[in-house]
């Protein structure tokens, strides 16, 4: 195992050393001490490398993530995992605005909240929230999936395309275009992987389904005054 | 962008620390904005004595004879207290009603940063680094302070222009956002009487909050009607004698982080900005919610 801190020799010299990992990389194992809320930790992986960080981050934390499984034992700022591809990051503590947002693949984990616009313009990730999640959650998410174990806040998946979001508790409104759907055989299995690879112990049954309404899709005549 | 940082001490043996702790979690916002800096702190409290922070551009000539003619026009005992191109100014409470026309008589040009019983402003151009060294505030104790770091979007970058803004007496506040209905409020605000002396935006805000809490309402109430009355970006803290609130607009995109401990609350617009307090790894860390208004009170 590598051990890295980050206070004595600074961001730079971090990511290019992870940059430099390859696929048969020998170097597997990274720790990260005294984040003390520093931005932009460990964004760019492209290995299947597994970076543990031991402490609170700052903004961006693991963004465009590709392959590599990134921990965080502490609390995340704005965009983690912003624009991930593929690989797994996970939050012991409460994520900021925009968590996830415009994530290709791979898996997002946050075991404590997230807050506003979690998972905005989603187009392949899933995302695990042990919490709540603020509001503007999933807006214009294309696809993927969010799951909420808590309550999710005002316009949840507003003008939504593809994505399936799951909540389990408490929605507080939904956005424009967003609505309840069937909870069908092939959801309960998706939900019961996800739930499971986010060490998540919800059963999928307590869940609810919603989706895109499919009325924003296309331009409507009828709507022409409203531009 | 923009930084604020907030620190509510509930641990009195904290208060000598406070100037040096806050000044701290300033300088670590400084990339945040770049343009001017400013700290309000909340000392002693002057029983029976009105409190003034004043700054001039010539500030050793002006603060030499200032305070035998305030003595003199004031009818009373007058204490200043030079720091850089501030001064602390203290007279009777009875001798407060005229003191900014005195001094307007003295110096047209020497404004006031701050009135009130225990409230102190310090703010200048620069990084919170030069700001907060040249005025000394890491020597400073208080009870609780906030200060902003700024990157000017909606007016020029000077002193007026950086803050906190005093609001009303012994209040001040902060702000990371911009207005966009400010042209039109400062027009509202100027024909019901209110002085607004410049283009800033945030001045705009406060000076809607002094407007609000003059016509009866409360601080937490003027909060509350100002995510109704202001439109754009904000989150505001505010100061006041005996305390510290936070109020981020419905949006909620301007950052913000909180920490509670037993020994204090603190504020910044990253986590950054609380690394170096005091058993901040076992502190309740969260984000304030979006339309909600806090408060801590001693």
């Amino acid at each position: 195992m590598l051990e890295f801190d980050l206070q004595e020799n600074g961001l730079r010299k971090l990511n290019s050393a992870l940059h430099d990992q390859k696929e048969n990389s020998n170097q597997t194992v990274w720790k990260i001490t005294n984040p003390k809320g520093s931005h932009a930790i460990a964004v760019g992986i492209d290995a299947p490398i597994e970076v543990n960080i031991e402490g609170s981050t700052g903004y961006y934390c693991g963004g465009m993530n590709k392959q590599a499984n990134i921990n965080v034992k502490g609390s995340v700022g704005p965009g983690v995992a912003e624009n991930m591809m593929s690989g797994k990051v996970v939050i012991d503590g409460d994520a900021s605005q925009y968590a996830g947002a415009t994530g290709h693949g791979g898996l997002l984990v946050i075991k404590g909240n997230a807050s506003s616009r979690c998972g905005i313009s989603m187009k392949g990730i899933n995302i695990v929230v042990h919490g709540n999640i603020g509001h503007m959650s999933a807006f214009m998410a294309q696809s993927g999936n969010l799951v909420v174990c808590g309550d999710a806040g005002d316009a949840l998946g507003d003008s939504l395309y593809e994505a399936k979001l799951f909540v389990r508790g408490k929605v507080k409104s939904l956005g424009a275009d967003c609505e309840k759907k069937e909870m069908r055989p092939e959801h309960l299995e998706l939900l019961e992987q996800l739930l499971s690879e986010a060490e998540c112990d919800a059963k999928p049954e307590e869940f609810t389904r919603y989706g895109s309404a499919r009325r924003l899709y296309n331009f409507d005549i009828d709507n022409s005054d409203a531009y | 962008m923009c930084g604020i940082v907030g620190l509510f001490l509930k641990d009195i043996s904290l208060e000598a620390n406070l100037g040096n702790l806050l000044s701290d979690m300033l300088i670590s916002m400084s990339d945040r904005g770049p343009d001017s800096a400013g700290i309000a702190i909340y000392a002693d409290k002057e029983n029976g004595r009105s409190k003034f922070t004043i700054q001039s551009e010539n500030a050793k000539t002006d603060f030499e004879a200032l305070p035998n003619y305030l003595s003199k026009h004031l009818n009373c005992n007058v204490e200043t207290k030079v720091n850089d191109t501030h001064s602390v100014v203290i007279v009777d409470e009875s001798a407060t009603s005229k003191f900014s026309e005195v001094l307007a008589s003295f110096n047209p040009e020497i404004r006031i940063m701050s009135r009130g019983s225990s409230l102190e402003i310090y703010k200048e151009v620069g990084l919170p680094k030069q700001v907060t060294q040249r005025f000394n505030i890491p020597q400073m104790s208080g009870r609780h302070g906030i200060g902003h770091t700024r990157m000017a979007t909606e007016s020029a970058v000077t002193t007026m222009g950086a803050h906190p803004f005093n609001t009303g007496l012994d209040q001040c506040l902060v702000h990371n956002g911009s207005l966009s209905n400010h042209n039109s409020l400062r027009r509202r605000l100027r024909r019901e009487g209110v002085h607004i002396e410049t283009e800033n935006d945030t001045e705009v805000g406060a000076a809607y909050l002094t407007w609000k809490m003059q016509n009866g309402a409360t601080l937490g109430e003027a909060l509350e009607s100002s995510l109704e009355d202001l439109d754009g970006f904000f989150t505001f803290v505010v100061g006041t004698e005996d305390g510290f609130g936070v109020v981020r607009d419905p949006i909620a995109c301007k950052p913000a982080v909180m920490a509670e401990t037993d020994q204090y609350v603190a504020f910044g617009s990253e986590y950054r900005a609380l690394v170096n307090l005091p058993e901040i790894e076992t502190a309740h860390v969260w984000e304030p919610e979006p339309a909600t208004v806090y408060f801590w009170k001693h």
